[in-house]
């Protein structure tokens, strides 16, 4: 339970995931236990091949875990049919990727145009929703820039405008920082935290980069599929 | 999504331009040497489009094509008449002589002779002289393209002589004819004329040109002639198509232009298949994103067909278009090349290309279908 006593937004319960089968299998995840909460940054750190990416992908409900629950959002994504789950990600998740993902082609607006055109918007509609998004976050003059005409963080912006657009619940990170100096770091990071406060959204980050652990409301530490240690960061901050 | 997947294929410009013109260049091969086909098959009936007037064409049961003349006797002509529903029936004669020239020099000519009194199957296009002179003495009438193979450094002219079987042939008209596949000249005289001008024969009536009563149809008339003289009795529609069997039955032409338009199909698909994977590949973890943001595979289908369609549009587009342009431009310029586009050339390159078209993107089709989103967490 977080400090102000809400209910997880996602919980997961003795998680299992093994890819392959017989002498080829390889248990990525054993027995994950965790709760993400509505308005936190819950970081999930740890060194590579430990199931981090294995995790949020299951509760991104991109995978399905090969045995434990996984509840996001009142729903068991543990036994929604692969199409169900596509359904669910359409409207719950949005996805903020370690190389950005931004479709070369389309101008920065179109980009976070995206998810909502993936819902049926149509093309005047989601820009008009992409453009204000896109002021919100100080970008307004970028909209018609395509990536390869922005800078590092500016892409990172877009694509976390692209997560945001069709106002998901739940926000999944992968090493949102690795491709951005350390300043530019921090700003994606306070722009994540405001994120997450303004919209009581959960949102999740998967880094290695320790010089952003400030910024997580729980820091989960991972090691050969399992989760070692559960820390309460922001609260032990706020305390000291 | 739609424009979504247009805006991916046309942004990278290297790789739409490698699908479209490798299906431009199917397109291209396909049609043209599709219409070249045809305009060969044309040739080989064109003489029987050029003998006009009549419906029916009668002639030896054991005529395979056009150019196979198996004489008939004189008493065949009175046969045919004498069938019921047949309002007339005329006499032709279609040979091949070699004509002598002032210079001493010889050419195989192909000898059309028509019904002394009323000229049917005489030519339909006229560019000098009068049909009726066929009447004079020895006169004849030689295609604009014969004239020009016979005497290539001078102007057409009426009154130029030149000899056939050791009889002197006098020119009184120029006329334009269908290009014959020998790609000899042609020339129309009158029956007794043209008799003269082979050596002699027993049996000389190559064909009974024959026209039906108005009140049956000329199938039936047709099949009373067959049934009460034993000859075959054809429409000239049929007896093109006869024609053109034997051709593609007997020769290596069709198969020939068929590796062709078979290799365009290979290659074009090879290319447009190859380089649509290869812009497939390269955009994997864009399909892999926006499936991991809730895209259908449906949805993803959708797309990559509707990028195949576009570039096979354009293909097909620019190939017709070039296939057309060439058959134009060979036409306008007097080339000998033979270049029919019928519109069921148009439609099966379209229907090659369409199968290009989605052969080529089902191996990406197959791609994304199986790609995971998760492949967008891979660093």
């Amino acid at each position: 339970m977080n400090g102000n006593n809400a209910q997880p937004l996602v919980t997961c319960r003795d998680v299992v995931k093994t890819y392959g089968s017989g002498n080829a299998a390889v248990q990525a995840l054993r027995g994950v236990n965790l709760d993400v909460y509505p308005g936190e940054i819950t970081m999930l750190v740890g060194p590579s091949g430990c199931g981090k990416t294995t995790l949020i992908s299951i509760v991104a409900g991109i995978l399905r875990p090969t045995s434990g629950g996984v509840q996001a959002l009142g729903t068991e994504l543990a036994r929604m049919s692969s199409w169900r789950r596509t359904a669910f990600r359409r409207t719950n998740v949005g996805f903020v990727f370690q190389q950005f993902n931004l479709l070369p082609a389309l101008t920065a607006a179109e980009n976070a145009a995206v998810p909502l055109v993936i819902q049926g918007y149509s093309k005047r509609a989601a820009l008009r929703q992409a453009n204000e998004l896109l002021t919100k976050m100080g970008m307004a003059d970028r909209g018609d820039n395509l990536p390869g005409q922005l800078s590092g963080g500016q892409q990172q912006r877009v694509a976390i405008a692209r997560a945001l657009v069709h106002h998901p619940k739940l926000l999944v990170c992968d090493e949102p920082t690795s491709a951005l100096d350390n300043r530019t770091g921090h700003t994606i990071l306070e722009l994540l935290r405001e994120i997450a406060i303004e919209g009581d959204r959960a949102v999740m980050v998967v880094t290695h980069d320790p010089r952003i652990f400030e910024f997580a409301d729980t820091l989960a530490r991972m090691d050969d599929g399992h989760i070692e240690s559960t820390e309460r960061v922001r609260e032990r901050a706020l305390t000291a | 999504m739609s424009w979504i997947a247009l805006k991916m294929l046309t942004g990278n410009r290297g790789k739409y331009l490698g699908i479209i013109l490798g299906i431009g260049f199917a397109s291209l091969l396909i049609a043209q040497q599709a219409s070249i086909f045809c305009g060969l098959m044309l040739q080989t009936s064109g003489q029987i489009r050029d003998i006009q007037g009549a419906d029916i064409w009668v002639m030896d049961p054991n005529v395979q094509f056009s150019d196979d003349i198996k004489p008939m006797s004189e008493n065949d002509l009175y046969r045919v008449r004498g069938v019921s529903g047949v309002s007339w029936a005329v006499r032709l004669f279609k040979g091949l002589t070699r004509s002598r020239l002032e210079d001493g020099n010889f050419q195989q000519t192909i000898l059309l002779g028509l019904d002394d009194a009323t000229l049917v199957g005489a030519p339909p296009r006229m560019l000098l002289g009068n049909i009726l002179d066929l009447r004079k003495p020895n006169a004849v009438i030689m295609d604009i393209e014969g004239y020009k193979l016979l005497w290539p450094k001078e102007e057409p002219r009426i009154g130029k002589r030149f000899e056939m079987h050791d009889k002197v042939a006098e020119i009184v008209g120029i006329c334009r004819a269908s290009r014959t596949f020998q790609t000899f000249p042609v020339v129309y005289t009158r029956y007794t004329q043209a008799l003269e001008f082979v050596p002699p024969e027993r049996k000389v009536l190559s064909f009974v040109l024959a026209q039906g009563s108005p009140d049956l149809s000329v199938t039936e008339v047709c099949q009373r002639i067959q049934e009460q003289t034993g000859l075959r009795a054809v429409t000239g529609m049929q007896f093109e198509w006869i024609t053109m069997m034997y051709f593609m039955r007997k020769t290596g032409i069709p198969f020939n232009f068929g590796i062709t338009v078979a290799l365009g199909f290979i290659v074009g698909t090879a290319i447009a298949a190859q380089t649509f994977y290869l812009f497939t590949i390269e955009n994997i973890k864009q399909y892999g994103a926006l499936k991991a943001m809730g895209a259908g595979n449906w949805s993803l289908m959708t797309m990559i067909l509707l990028q195949a369609l576009l570039v096979s549009f354009i293909g097909f587009s620019l190939g017709i278009g070039g296939a057309t342009a060439f058959g134009m431009y060979a036409n306008a310029t007097g080339s000998r090349l033979a270049f029919y586009m019928p519109m069921e050339v148009f439609i099966g390159t379209g229907l090659a290309v369409g199968a290009i078209s989605i052969l080529s993107s089902l191996l990406s089709m197959q791609r994304v279908m199986v790609v995971e989103p998760a492949v967008v967490f891979q660093g």
